[in-house]
């Protein structure tokens, strides 16, 4: 396998996206080293206070968006709606790449980074936090499981291909009980916090909860990423096959409707069951803030999704993505950041290195997903697993670099 | 094994002298931190403080729970709870991810915030004084007995007899004894306890309750699960194959 003669002046063409993205790398490193140089108090918002912010609120979004890794390996898979099999490769890989951002900023987060291994063999086993970083160790190893076929393919190394095709339904089912697991957990991780969380997201619930709403918008992750890539990428080598396909697309926001009439209904009950409705009428940042994650994240998708004439529109569909994936972001960070705010009796906003070593990763990590798109075969059609077709273009063609 | 012990506060006999403050900071090894200790708050430098109320004055520090929040949340195990009741941490272990801080219910724990190895910092019940037959330095340098160092039965009966031989001095409640299942610090008052900065309406069982409520249901969720995933991949099998061989015959 030989690299292609890499075309200096083609990767040198500088366009918005590359500038831009340079320099959010660069000015992210530069963050890096100063969070790694001189401690969390100099480089971050953060104090005894607020001991979590930006970056575990991110973690927390960026767990849920990934979310439809095991969701659709699941539909495809264990459900057998093979109509899905598109969606499965750049799923696990949007899962895997999101994970992997999650993991750096975990490990940014922590104070002392360089103890990072403990959790390997210290146990506490009644720590949600825990349970929650064998979950995401455990799940990282099966994304790279049922991703590996697809690098494997590549260089025609065939034998263990063979091996991970004969575990592949265990593996799979492994995966989705690790997902169940840990983007449940991540609520467990405030039912300790009674007296601290607002109780507009308090509730002994939250694990549900923070289970339903990630398979919403992991779902509307997918779409909205079809979308992006069908309109920015199709012409890209590597992303051939990206057409947008209305009727996957549409299937899987009917998924979506039914996850979000799901929660909403949980949430109903919920409020009900513990008596708080009477929180809705109390004015207050909280509460505008409760509705403005439920009309945008819920309510109106919820409305859209229900006509399907809408959902198989292209324009409404990817404005609903969108309102489904911001419902989720404002969620998590009620719960991680503002649900905190009035208990800790000051207010955070992160600091200016927070965000640029969190847009770093994200820059990165999208950079990631593109070498990975054009080298390998991650968008394919409905045929391709079962007749692996040597004229698959991705395939057959040298690595590029750009 | 050694009795469990604990910490008495009573506020009707502090007389705010702060002796306790310094000891504690000379005991831990802590620098100064303020001109006026009555003005200090918690910190990774100062373990307990004593904050006014008008003429009354309350001491402030980690309550050194029965079943501890930080200590359950605590993934590496860095927070243990000792034989005699203390609290105490383990820098080795801790990786820093201050779970800790968020949990407790008492909003005790404190972070080296400006150093690259940060450790968590608040009382530890002066665990190694204790553990070389002294008492915990806040209770020694007491001149008016505010503070009370001893076995928790005779401290809980002391606390529950001055309730019961001055009900007009003291309002009727010790606070620490049943807040968020309990602790080995507790605390006497002549009014209500929120008065006195002392966080109110805690829950009176332990805070790691509500977290085990939901990991106990984690091995159901896992065979349920499985059996649940498995059974679906094997039915759904089943029917687009039935589905594919009606279509063969119909077909033919
Ligand atoms: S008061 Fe807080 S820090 Fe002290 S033992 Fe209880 S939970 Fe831990
Ligand atoms: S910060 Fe340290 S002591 Fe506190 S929970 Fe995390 S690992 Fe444990
Ligand atoms: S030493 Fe005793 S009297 Fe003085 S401030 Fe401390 S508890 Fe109060």
């Amino acid at each position: 396998m030989k690299i292609k003669n890499i075309n200096v002046s083609e990767i040198l063409k500088p366009t918005f996206w590359k500038i831009t993205s340079v320099i959010i790398v660069i000015v992210g490193l530069f963050s890096t080293y100063f969070r790694f140089t001189q401690g969390l108090g100099a480089t971050t918002n953060l104090q005894d206070t607020v001991p979590w912010g930006l970056w575990i609120g991110f973690d927390f979004i960026g767990v849920g968006l990934a979310a439809a890794g095991f969701t659709i390996a699941a539909t495809v898979h264990i459900f057998n709606m093979h109509k899905y099999e598109p969606l499965v490769r750049p799923a696990i890989l949007t899962a895997f790449l999101g994970y992997s951002v999650v993991v750096c900023l975990l490990v940014v987060d922590l104070g002392r980074p360089e103890h990072f291994y403990h959790p390997l063999y210290m146990w506490n086993i009644h720590s949600v936090m825990f349970e929650i970083t064998w979950c995401l160790i455990c799940y990282s190893t099966v994304l790279l499981l049922e991703f590996a076929p697809v690098v494997l393919e590549k260089f025609n190394i065939k034998a263990p291909i063979k091996i991970l095709k004969a575990i592949s339904i265990p593996v799979v089912i492994i995966g989705v009980l690790f997902s169940t697991l840990h983007q449940s957990s991540f609520g467990s991780l405030y039912l300790i916090v009674p007296g601290k969380l607002h109780p507009l997201w308090y509730s002994s619930l939250l694990p549900v909860h923070f289970y339903v709403s990630c398979i919403a918008a992991g779902l509307s992750m997918i779409i909205f990423e079809s979308f992006l890539i069908a309109r920015g990428l199709t012409k890209e080598e590597g992303f051939q096959n990206t057409g947008l396909k209305m009727n996957i697309l549409s299937g899987a926001a009917f998924a979506v409707l039914i996850a979000l009439i799901a929660g909403l209904l949980l949430k109903i009950y919920d409020f009900i069951d513990s008596g708080k409705l009477y929180l809705l009428t109390i004015p207050s940042t909280e509460t505008y803030l409760f509705y403005l994650e439920i009309l945008l994240g819920t309510i109106a998708p919820i409305y859209l999704l229900s006509h399907k004439k809408l959902r198989e529109n292209k324009k409404w569909l990817y404005i609903t993505s969108i309102c489904v994936i911001s419902g989720l972001i404002l969620n998590r960070i009620n719960v991680s950041i503002t649900g905190l705010a009035a208990s800790s009796g000051v207010s955070y906003f992160p600091s200016f290195d927070e965000i640029s070593i969190t847009l770093m990763l994200i820059v990165l990590a999208i950079f990631a997903f593109r070498l990975v798109a054009k080298n390998f075969a991650v968008f394919i059609t409905e045929e391709h697993e079962h007749s692996v077709s040597e004229k698959d273009i991705a395939k057959t063609k040298p690595i590029t670099i750009s | 094994m050694l009795k469990e012990k604990g910490i008495l506060f009573d506020v009707t006999l502090c007389i705010g002298c702060g002796s306790c403050y310094d000891a504690c900071k000379e005991a831990n090894n802590l620098p100064k931190t303020s001109e006026d200790f009555l003005k200090d708050h918690l910190s990774d430098n100062t373990f307990n403080v004593i904050e006014q109320y008008d003429d009354l004055y309350a001491r402030k520090m980690c309550m050194h729970c029965n079943e501890p929040a930080c200590e359950s949340v605590c993934l590496v195990g860095a927070i243990t709870k000792t034989s005699t009741g203390a609290v105490v941490y383990d820098a080795d272990k801790c990786i820093g991810c201050r779970y800790c801080m968020q949990a407790c219910p008492h909003k005790i724990p404190r972070y080296e915030w400006g150093t690259t190895t940060p450790r968590i910092r608040k009382c530890n019940m002066c665990a190694e004084r204790v553990s070389n037959g002294l008492i915990p330095a806040c209770a020694e340098s007491c001149p008016n007995e505010a503070t009370l160092y001893g076995d928790m039965d005779q401290l809980i009966a002391i606390a529950k007899r001055r309730l019961q031989e001055n009900p007009d001095k003291y309002y009727q409640h010790i606070y620490g004894l049943e807040e968020a299942g309990g602790g080995h610090v507790l605390v006497l008052s002549p009014v209500p306890f929120e008065q006195l900065g002392y966080i109110p309406e805690l829950p009176k069982e332990s805070m790691p309750e509500f977290t085990k409520r939901a990991m106990e249901k984690i091995p159901s969720v896992v065979v349920g699960g499985g059996i649940f995933l498995g059974g679906m991949y094997w039915l759904t099998k089943r029917k687009n194959q039935i589905a594919k061989e009606e279509r063969s015959k119909n077909e033919n």
